[in-house]
């Protein structure tokens, strides 16, 4: 398993992905034009595009990192449970993304 | 200070203070903010969801609750800081020259802090209903 190097990229994706977060908090407190405008991106393809794959860095990256604290108390270091979080990680972040996207239709597809 | 007529032996001088001769402070620091993402992670995902579909009137009347904006700002606090650490963690690993790693460490610090100030703004500015 090589995903080290995914840990590192999804948190790169995560860096950057921040400046959405940002500009979505300071729109609320700007305005309903502001508001609307992140609406209309995050409602596009392209922007649900990056919410789903900042989604699945955020997801990824947590269970990954779970991974790496688990390490970091000096278990798991077993050939077959180094596979096993590592699989795990892979994925818990990949059913926890389609979970929450699940959930957030239900809820906010309502509305 | 510690030059050649200090009496320390180099070893002792950089004993428990590692290759970044500072110590182990950022690798706690990251695993700080990190346990504490894994706490805030829920009741963050729950607040975002409660958001969705919303207009800006009511977006905003949920970000100004008390609760709310307490567990956002804690979140912005752990996820710029450890923003900060590890994307340094990954320019001292690539870039090698000098002069560009610590103009993109001082980038790194002024991205991070410059997010965090604007998002810990907003929520201030929600908060008190301005």
């Amino acid at each position: 398993m090589a995903l080290s190097i995914v840990h590192r990229a999804t948190g790169i994706a995560l860096y950057f992905g921040t400046l959405l977060l940002a500009w979505w908090l300071i729109a609320a407190a700007s305005g309903p034009t502001a508001y609307a405008n992140v609406q209309a991106f995050t409602g596009s393809f392209i922007g649900k595009l990056i919410v789903f794959g900042y989604t699945w860095s955020l997801m990824h990256h947590l269970f990954s990192g779970i991974r790496h604290l688990v390490w970091d108390l000096g278990y798991g270091f077993k050939a077959n449970e180094r596979e096993a979080l590592s699989w795990g990680a892979l994925v818990a972040g990949i059913s926890l993304t389609v979970l929450v996207w699940i959930i957030a239709y239900a809820v906010g597809g309502g509305r | 200070m510690s030059g050649p007529s200090s009496m320390r032996t180099p070893l002792a001088r950089v004993r428990s203070l590692g290759a970044s001769h500072s110590g182990t402070s950022d690798f706690w620091r990251q695993r700080l903010t990190a346990a504490a993402m894994v706490l805030l992670i829920v009741p963050v995902i729950v607040v975002v969801i409660m958001l969705l579909g919303r207009n800006q009137a009511g977006a905003a009347q949920i970000l100004g609750s008390l609760p709310i904006a307490i567990i956002l700002l804690l979140f912005i606090v752990a996820s710029t800081w450890h923003m900060k650490i590890g994307m340094q963690v990954v320019i001292e690993d690539y870039v090698h020259h000098e002069k560009l790693k610590l103009a993109s460490i001082m980038a790194n610090n002024f991205f991070c802090f410059a997010v965090a100030t604007a998002s810990i703004y907003a929520i201030l500015k929600l908060s008190s209903g301005v």
